[in-house]
């Protein structure tokens, strides 16, 4: 019973900063801009996090200062690639590599500082139930609201005019230009979103989860985002149940560990990256399923017509 | 008849008034090309416009001017005697401009009713669908809200271009060249839409090449010609010949043609071909038989969408067949089926596709180089490597040959207009000395002289010996060149025709489907 | 819908000699805000100019050592390039050189008093078939099953570090080093020679200046080469020429892995003398930045190289000298190629303010 209370918590806790960030590049890429800086953008915004609750121990300032952190480095971005014509892969990256060397530096006076972890906020009655009440209803309010949001979101592109225009954009920008909308302004807030959300996982990652601060503390969780986006088909709803899926692997990882079995610790280490190796292989097999899913514009330079 | 004299009446009555929209004086100009030159035209309420002109008079432009897409460099737009600058679509439409354009503004991923909701602010594609159906009816033009575009046909697609501007109460509707997307069938319907709107008050700018159609339907007709306005006349008092020559400015050149003397063995043939394309969104061809012999022209008629790209790409080599399929396709006697494009070429195959830049050529790439993409095999590879002297040399001819105008083979294949490049390519795949050349849409968006050349040059290649296959849009085209024609329904091929019984009205009825026995037969309607 | 107050069109006819406008605008951009970082740090910005790009060229061993790690980064950078021309987005560069680098410990470790002609060609052969496996993992996901390159060899970086961590720390530790986790020094045997007395320098220059040759002849004068670009520049063209997809995914990571492969034979042969934890500053990163910074171009790729190893011992002497954190190191990667990218617009693009009357210019470029 331990066991599965530690099984399911460890889930939610490692699945969480990965489907928030997830659902904010999922918005950039449905509006048709890949944004592979993500894992410099939850750095920084975990650093930034970081050193707010360090210093005034506020935590939601803390999350809200890594989310606006992370959006700055996403302005960055979405200026290249928008409005500079960069070619995405490129600017990604060199938006990452950029954003990784600024955590690290302004993090450099925090390296393995701690702070303790973030109250969490246990739901009346739900908390009591016995297993599931500490395993899913005693955490920070970030897991509920994860959730939530790829619930919001799922609603956001079925049933709304803003989720439509996103996806329109995603899909031929010159059309969307043609009909009447702004494609940049529309990409741009995308990729704002995309920033902000990633920001706050960083955030959720070095206040919530780790409680400290290291060079490196993302460790390729930003990569595993993009790959969550692929996986989920460009799908709220898929995107989170890829993500869960993920957080229960960290967890078995660690399973394996706490009964003893002789496993050297940098195969586990690795559970998470080949088990997205294989995510990836598997789920881009359908070449159909990803033409039919996938925003047509994904990655492409579009040119504002005279 | 009576539609077409009360028009007139409003037309009439109109002449005292102001115009509803007026253009004076207007320029607009991109960086290689002044596309249009201080351009005058007036509408009225009511009135059926054409705007007539050759690719390339700047007609598009024109449009795209009214309905906000591009802003005019010099000149005035009045819309009901006010002076006005229309600075986005969305103002147009509040205006009360509506366009349909020639290459639709529909995203295929979405419903019919979603793609209308993006442009009706505050509207929601449930709220939408019943005023989608209630229009629908009143002009003629049944469809599906909760259809997905890219399930629709071409014609299908127009109609929920045309529904959308409707939707809008428009007070102008601009049509780009909209008969282009229709079997010869189906534009009746669409002319007694307009005419109906027309006499419900509304006027229309439409858009044509077509001399025929712009006779039968507009009042007034103002033609274009290298950005500028040649004349303003009444279609109705001229004939094809007169409006023609204002058009082009000289005689429609025809290209000379001799009976042709094909031989007995084909060098292409499809048997019994199904195929399924990876495109989700692709048609699906089924049961295709084709031959094409040394020596003759065979075209491909059809609405676009019905197979054509499907069935270009299955003898191009761009898409193989599996394996066991390999015997559904011959060319020049070897079964190549799952052979990709470079093993066909090597069997003396050659081909010209639809899209040029990007497809038939590199766009960044000089037109040496693009030489290279498909001449390589002829001397000017020498152990891996390239003898740019050679491909220099096959450039230039190439250039020569079709009379490509660029500053020369260093030429970037995107600083080619259209039709030049369209001609480099052509002449290109001609050097090749093909035993079989396919050509897809070879004059699309050519001007009149550029396109005479091409055929004349399609034709000689025959006469030499080549077994040639072209598929187009145009059925005038491929009644001018084709030896016989078939025609593509669904991803199904008509038998052929040839040519002496090669009617409008028999092909019109091939392009419905009229030769499909059954249950398709019945759904063709909705085509 | 508002109109953006400029235009962006296509620059024809090739950008002549303002390409050289994007590295240099680039190159400035990041000595300014390098001086300016460091500076912040509390270095006065004349001093923290100094240490990071003028004391690179001060000494002959300082020198060298700007030499010494151009020629890992020139090697990779060149390979990629070739890649990224045909649009391969192979950033696998880390994982495949630590692939190499394993790869070619393995003689000198199991062979340890050999002092064979054959170490030194047998260690590299060994080192470029590891790198070429790793990379081909990549090349066989994206052709058999599509999957997406970036994400199967970044994720290949991480697991090609956990193998190493564990190599070092097990099966080839040297167990007579105090449970330190690194190999036995390799013999004399397995060692690069050095070029030039008083530096580290050694033979993989030359390697680096050779693959810059053969570089430029496969990018320029190759049918391969081209067939490659074409894919990149063009897909459909490709596949209308009939130029294989999957033969450009493989030629592309196997070149890539190979030349990674044989970067990190050279680490450990060279500089490092045996296989530790760390086998490479990031060097497989680096040269995606140089490749870029090079314009994927195999000569312009030579002196991006150069600048990006400044800054690498830049950053060392930095570091060591005024105390400033590595971490100024990765920043200034990262604002090198994103100044490169931004100033690329202006190469590739004719921008221009938006007049409300053109009419007089549009005709003096009248064409037609």
């Amino acid at each position: 019973m331990e066991t599965l209370t530690f099984v399911l918590s460890g889930t939610v806790i490692a699945a969480t900063p990965l489907l928030i960030a997830a659902l904010g590049e999922l918005a950039a890429e449905k509006s048709g801009v890949l944004n592979l800086s993500i894992e410099g953008m939850m750095s920084l915004g975990a650093v930034a996090a970081f050193i707010v609750v360090k210093n005034t121990g506020d935590y939601w300032l803390g999350v809200f200062i890594g989310g606006v952190a992370a959006m700055l480095l996403a302005a960055l971005f979405a200026v290249i690639v928008l409005f500079l014509l960069g070619n995405q892969v490129a600017s990604g990256l060199a938006v990452g590599i950029l954003g990784g060397g600024m955590a690290a530096l302004i993090g450099k006076p925090y390296e393995s500082a701690t702070v303790p972890p973030m109250p969490s906020f246990p739901i009346p009655i739900l908390s009591h139930a016995p297993v599931i009440g500490r395993g899913l209803f005693d955490h920070v309010l970030l897991v509920y609201m994860a959730p939530a949001i790829a619930v919001l979101m799922w609603w956001i592109f079925k049933s709304t005019k803003v989720g439509l225009v996103l996806r329109a954009t995603g899909e031929s920008p010159e059309t969307t230009h043609a009909i009447g909308y702004n494609v940049l302004v529309v990409r741009f807030l995308s990729v704002l979103f995309g920033g902000f959300m990633a920001g706050i996982a960083g955030a959720f990652i070095s206040i919530a989860s780790a409680t400290l601060w290291s060079d490196g503390l993302i460790a390729g969780r930003g990569w595993i985002v993009v790959a969550l986006v692929v996986f989920g088909a460009w799908r709220a709803e898929r995107v989170a149940l890829g993500a869960y899926l993920f957080g229960a692997a960290t967890i078995g990882q660690l399973l394996v560990q706490s009964i003893g079995v002789e496993v050297p610790s940098q195969l586990l280490t690795s559970v998470p990256y080949i088990a997205t190796i294989v995510a990836i292989a598997l789920l881009s097999m359908d070449g159909k399923r990803i033409r039919l899913n996938a925003p047509v514009s994904l990655g492409r330079v579009y040119r504002e017509a005279h | 008849m009576d539609a077409n004299a009360s028009a007139n009446q409003a037309l009439n009555l109109g002449k005292g008034d102001t115009p509803l929209l007026e253009l004076v004086g207007v320029t607009k100009a991109f960086p290689s090309i002044v596309a249009n030159n201080d351009v005058s035209l007036s509408v009225f309420s009511g009135e059926i416009h054409a705007v007539l002109g050759e690719n390339g008079a700047g007609k598009s432009t024109l449009m795209k001017l009214i309905y906000g897409v591009l802003a005019p460099d010099s000149g005035q737009i009045r819309w009901q005697g006010q002076d006005v600058a229309i600075g986005a679509p969305a103002q147009a439409r509040s205006l009360g401009i509506g366009m349909v354009f020639q290459h639709f503004s529909l995203l295929e991923s979405l419903t019919v009713a979603e793609n209308i909701s993006l442009t009706m602010p505050g509207e929601t594609p449930r709220g939408l669908e019943e005023r989608i159906a209630e229009i629908g009816g009143r002009f003629g033009l049944p469809i599906d809200p909760r259809a997905l575009v890219h399930s629709l046909s071409v014609g299908q697609r127009q109609r929920v271009e045309i529904v959308r501007c409707l939707l809008q109460r428009p007070r102008l509707l601009i049509m780009d060249e909209p008969t282009s997307v229709l079997p010869p069938t189906g534009i009746p319907a669409l002319f007694e839409t307009i005419r109906r709107l027309a006499s419900d008050g509304c006027a229309i700018l439409f858009i044509s090449h077509k001399l025929e159609e712009i006779r039968a339907l507009c009042q007034r007709a103002t033609v274009m010609r290298g950005g500028r306005v040649i004349a303003t006349v009444r279609p109705a008092e001229e004939t094809n010949e007169t409006l023609a020559r204002l058009m082009i400015g000289r005689d429609i050149p025809t290209a000379a043609r001799r009976p042709p003397r094909p031989a007995t063995t084909p060098a292409l043939q499809l048997r019994n071909l199904d195929y399924q394309p990876a495109d989700p969104f692709g048609t699906t061809l089924k049961n295709i038989d084709l031959t094409v012999r040394p020596g003759e022209i065979v075209g491909i008629a059809g609405v676009s969408g019905n197979g054509q790209r499907e069935l270009a790409a299955v003898l191009s080599g761009e898409a193989t067949l599996p394996r066991a399929m390999r015997d559904s396709l011959s060319i020049a006697g070897a079964r190549c089926g799952d052979w990709g494009a470079d093993k066909r070429r090597r069997l003396g195959l050659a081909f010209v596709p639809e899209e040029r830049n990007g497809r038939g050529a590199v766009p960044e790439m000089s037109l040496t180089k693009n030489s290279l993409l498909t001449a390589h095999r002829f001397g000017m590879v020498r152990r891996g490597m390239i003898a740019f002297a050679q491909v220099r040399a096959y450039a230039e001819a190439c250039i020569k040959d079709m009379d490509v105008r660029c500053s020369g083979p260093g030429a970037e294949a995107r600083s080619l207009s259209g039709g030049n490049l369209q001609k480099f390519i052509i002449g290109r795949e001609i050097g090749l000395k093909p035993k079989v050349l396919i050509v897809s849409q070879p004059t699309w968006g050519v001007d009149v002289g550029a396109a005479a050349t091409i055929r004349r040059r399609i034709i000689e290649l025959r006469d030499s010996g080549t077994a040639v296959l072209a598929i187009s849009d145009e059925l005038e085209e491929l009644l001018e060149i084709a030896d016989r024609i078939h025609v593509i329904f669904r991803g199904r091929l008509s038998p052929s025709l040839v040519r002496e019984e090669a009617d409008g009205a028999l092909i019109g009825g091939y392009m419905t489907g009229g030769f499909v026995g059954g249950h398709d037969a019945r759904t063709a309607v909705t085509a | 819908m508002t109109r953006t107050p400029w235009t962006i069109e296509p620059r024809l006819g090739g950008a002549g000699r303002s390409v050289l406008i994007a590295p240099v605008a680039a190159m400035s951009v990041t000595v300014l805000i390098g001086a300016a970082i460091t500076s912040s740090l509390g270095v006065s910005p004349l001093r923290a100019l100094y240490f990071l790009y003028i004391a690179p060229f001060s000494t002959l061993f300082n020198f060298g050592e700007v030499l010494l790690k151009t020629a890992p980064l020139l090697l990779i950078a060149q390979a990629l390039a070739i890649g990224f021309r045909a649009k391969i987005w192979n950033v696998g560069g880390e994982g495949q050189l630590i692939l190499g680098a394993i790869g070619g410990s393995l003689l000198p470790i199991f062979f340890n008093d050999s002092d064979s002609m054959l170490m030194l060609p047998g260690m590299i052969a060994l080192g470029m078939t590891c790198g070429m496996l790793w990379a081909a993992i990549a090349a066989w996901l994206r052709v058999r099953f599509n999957a997406n390159e970036i994400l199967v060899t970044l994720m290949l970086n991480s697991i090609a570090l956990q193998l190493l961590y564990y190599l070092v720390s097990g099966p080839l530790r040297d167990s007579t080093g105090y449970n330190f986790p690194q190999s036995v020094q390799f013999p004399d045997s397995a060692m690069l020679p050095l070029l030039i007395t008083g530096t580290r320098l050694n033979a993989s220059l030359l390697v680096g200046l050779a693959a810059t040759a053969f570089a430029w002849f496969f990018v320029e004068r190759s049918m391969i080469g081209y067939k490659l670009e074409v894919g990149g520049a063009a897909p459909n063209a490709a596949r209308y020429a009939g130029f294989s997809e999957t033969h450009a995914v493989w030629l592309s990571l196997l070149i890539g892995g190979a030349a990674a492969g044989l970067a990190g034979v050279f680490e450990v042969a060279g500089p490092l003398g045996q296989l530790q934890r760390v086998v490479s500053p990031g060097y497989g990163f680096a040269a995606i930045i140089v490749a870029f910074l090079g314009g994927l171009n195999p000569l312009g790729i030579l002196f991006a190289a150069v600048f990006v190893a400044v800054i690498f011992v830049g950053g060392d002497i930095s570091q060591t000298s005024a105390g400033v954190p590595y971490a100024v190191n990765t920043i200034l990667q990262g604002v090198l190629l994103v100044s490169y990218i931004a100033a690329r617009l202006f190469v590739d693009y004719r921008v221009r303010l938006r007049a409300p009357l053109r009419f007089e210019r549009a005709q003096l470029q009248w064409r037609h």
